[in-house]
């Protein structure tokens, strides 16, 4: 065991595969030399090489387009979109090719590839690097979607994403890249995807949420439970397969639920996780089931981004009112 | 051929045969002997009565959308006679006789024009993508299979990429071209300048005196090919692979010609061109022009061209109908390719329609 943050974790975790598979290749905007803006990827071109670590010229739907030619032609690809932001020109290689290429050949060419982008804000950061757009890939048949909230799980998510034979969006939640430092095994491990995870137990009221948010929720847990109101968090882990029956069993017991994330508020990952209790334990219910996520606005700029993200009391204020409900 | 030679910005094509069938080339030095010719007749002739069947079944309601490669067959044709197995064909959609070298069944590409989920495995092809109906996307594809054959250093492999006038004006095209080169891996770039993209001409796509010139920029090179005379088509595919299995980089291939057909059997160009055009074209036509140095070397007639044609239409038929009477999709085949494992939600969904169907049974 290691104390360590998110960033030495996903540079472990990206290490260990380039060791163990000569296959894998990693490349993106400033991903070699420089090892990446938030220098998730430091170290790794001195270590393995600039034919196997690189930096590609400064195209995003180059980038993921050429990284199918090679998933096709035998390699596993890790590529990098240096900010979820950027990524929107990569958008017709992954929703026409990528995500597809595995049903049009009928399992001849599946994609074996993890797009990596950091997602989020509170960041006091430029337009364009604060979004959280998860529920666009969501929405994609064929592609799986994965949101880490700690250093332990973005480990153990990454090394499953990367041994996956199916493309992989890997959303690292920027905002706590350096903020949370935990004890992570320094052995391979593996954490399945498509699995939420419990992280603590209650009987009053049902929480779901992920990447940044969680440490948020478990602050406004804490005051929850001065209040004598017992929350059962749910750590999403992959929005794509999404963990269904987790989430039933715990509302069928809690009859109440929060979802709790950063994005626009309309269509996104909220409603889903709503229709899906809606579905699924709508006898159970005592309130209705609700999500508190941004606005449906374009996320603002640093000086007014407080009143778009969730923080603690703003999470508390809304436990309250469905507990009374 | 020495194909510097043919500096794009100059704007000099490179031809062998006009449209007369007379040789313009000295030292084209019979790159392809009599009978080599005489079979790239035999296979432009086999693909485009391919086509003009495909195109007749859409018309007789037996086939879906279907895009025709009428006037492009010397392109394709000659690429399918340069590719080899072990190579990489990235397509687009209308280079028949390229699909057929690598070994495509006609079964297979009826299926596919046929609405059947199983069309675009071609089975019996190795190292073949399936067509790509986004526009120039494909072109990252071959770059990136191109990284990975050097990457292994699978020596003298090539990418062969196809795309038309209009794709070029994509982000996609020049994306490609740029990390080709910036990677200096094997592919070969072939733009079908058919000079029409959909409606709209090659004056309205582009500005640059020629497609070709594009390469330029990129510090590669590039070719303006006569893409209606299969020696001269052959000849630069041929080099200019040689040149790219090599290991000295991407290469860029103009091969002009005109799509004598429509976009897709649900156009129709009278609305967009003259008769005089078309008429104008079809004068260089790479049959007619190919047939005529056969003939003017005594190695063709009307009888041999019949007979031929009747053992194609009977085997294009017989394909057809295979095509014809293959099982309709299934439910499961809907569902059960889209991850190496069914996802629990998507089984959830199948086992819903299941159940839907099971009810509409017991209520006949």
């Amino acid at each position: 065991m290691k104390v360590m943050n998110m960033v030495n974790s996903i540079n472990q975790a990206l290490g260990m595969k380039l060791d163990e598979d000569e296959n894998i290749v990693i490349y993106g905007e400033d991903s070699g030399l420089e090892g990446g803006v938030f220098r998730v990827t430091e170290g790794l071109q001195e270590k393995f090489g600039e034919k196997r670590v690189f930096d590609s010229p400064l195209a995003e739907s180059a980038i993921a387009g050429t990284a199918l030619g090679m998933a096709v032609a035998g390699l596993r690809p890790v590529i990098e979109m240096q900010f979820s932001g950027f990524a929107y020109p990569a958008f017709n290689q992954i929703i026409s090719h990528i995500s597809r290429f595995r049903n049009r050949t009928r399992g001849k060419y599946p994609v074996p590839m993890v797009i990596r982008m950091p997602y989020g804000g509170s960041i006091n950061a430029l337009e364009h690097h604060s979004e959280s757009m998860e529920a666009i890939w969501g929405h994609i048949p064929g592609l799986q979607v994965v949101i880490p909230s700690t250093p332990h799980d973005a480990k153990g998510l990454l090394i499953s994403a990367i041994e996956s034979n199916d493309p992989v969006i890997f959303m690292e939640p920027k905002r706590i890249y350096r903020a949370i430092k935990q004890e992570v095994s320094e052995e391979k491990f593996i954490i399945p995807l498509g699995k939420a995870n419990i992280l603590s137990r209650g009987e009053d009221l049902t929480i779901v949420s992920y990447g940044a948010m969680i440490r948020e929720v478990q602050k406004a847990v804490v005051m929850a439970k001065q209040k004598n109101i017992g929350v059962e968090l749910i750590d999403l882990r992959s929005i794509y397969p999404i963990d269904r029956e987790t989430i039933a069993e715990s509302v069928k017991k809690t009859g109440r639920l929060l979802v709790v994330n950063e994005e626009p508020s309309s269509f996104g990952v909220g409603a889903e996780i709503i229709s899906i209790v809606n579905e699924e334990a709508f006898l159970h219910l005592e309130a209705p089931p609700t999500r508190l996520s941004g606005f449906d606005t374009v996320i603002p700029l640093p000086m007014g981004e407080h009143f778009y993200q969730n923080d603690p009391l703003r999470i508390f204020y809304e436990i309250e009112k469905l507990v009374n409900y | 051929m020495n194909f510097k030679k043919y500096d794009p910005l100059k704007d000099i094509m490179y031809q062998v045969l006009d449209k007369n069938g007379n040789l313009t080339l000295a030292d084209w030095d019979n790159k392809l002997n009599d009978m080599e010719a005489k079979t790239a007749y035999e296979k432009m002739l086999f693909a485009r009565q391919a086509d003009i069947k495909a195109v007749s079944y859409q018309r007789q309601g037996r086939m879906y959308t279907y895009p025709p490669n009428l006037g492009q067959e010397a392109i394709a044709v000659a690429a399918g006679m340069v590719i080899r197995d072990e190579d990489w064909l990235v397509p687009a959609f209308r280079e028949l006789g390229t699909y057929l070298a690598k070994g495509m069944s006609l079964k297979e590409y009826f299926l596919y024009f046929r609405g059947h989920e199983d069309s675009l495995i071609f089975k019996n092809a190795k190292n073949f993508l399936p067509f790509s109906v986004p526009i120039a996307s494909q072109l990252l594809h071959a770059v990136g299979i191109g990284y990975a054959i050097k990457y292994k250093e699978e020596k003298d492999k090539v990418v062969f990429t196809f795309v038309g006038d209009g794709g070029t004006s994509e982000g996609d095209f020049h994306e490609a071209m740029n990390f080709a080169a910036v990677w200096k891996v094997p592919v070969i770039f072939i733009v079908q300048n058919n000079q029409f993209a959909i409606s709209v001409p090659f004056n309205k796509q582009t500005a640059s005196v020629n497609i070709a010139a594009k390469s330029v920029a990129y510090g590669m090179p590039g070719i303006k090919v006569d893409g209606n005379d299969i020696f001269a088509m052959y000849d630069a595919v041929q080099t200019t692979a040689d040149y790219a299995g090599k290991g000295n980089g991407p290469v860029l291939i103009e091969a002009l010609t005109f799509r004598a057909g429509a976009h897709t059997t649900s156009d129709d160009p009278s609305k967009y061109r003259t008769k005089e055009e078309e008429d104008n074209w079809a004068a260089k036509d790479p049959l007619l022009r190919l047939k005529k140095y056969l003939q003017g070397k005594d190695l063709w007639n009307a009888k041999e061209e019949n007979a031929l044609l009747d053992q194609y239409d009977l085997e294009i038929e017989r394909q057809f109908e295979e095509a014809e009477n293959y099982p309709t999709t299934t439910l499961d085949e809907v569902f059960d390719y889209h991850y190496e494992e069914l996802p629990e939600e998507l089984n959830r969904q199948k086992v819903a329609y299941k159940k839907f169907l099971n009810w509409k049974e017991t209520r006949k």
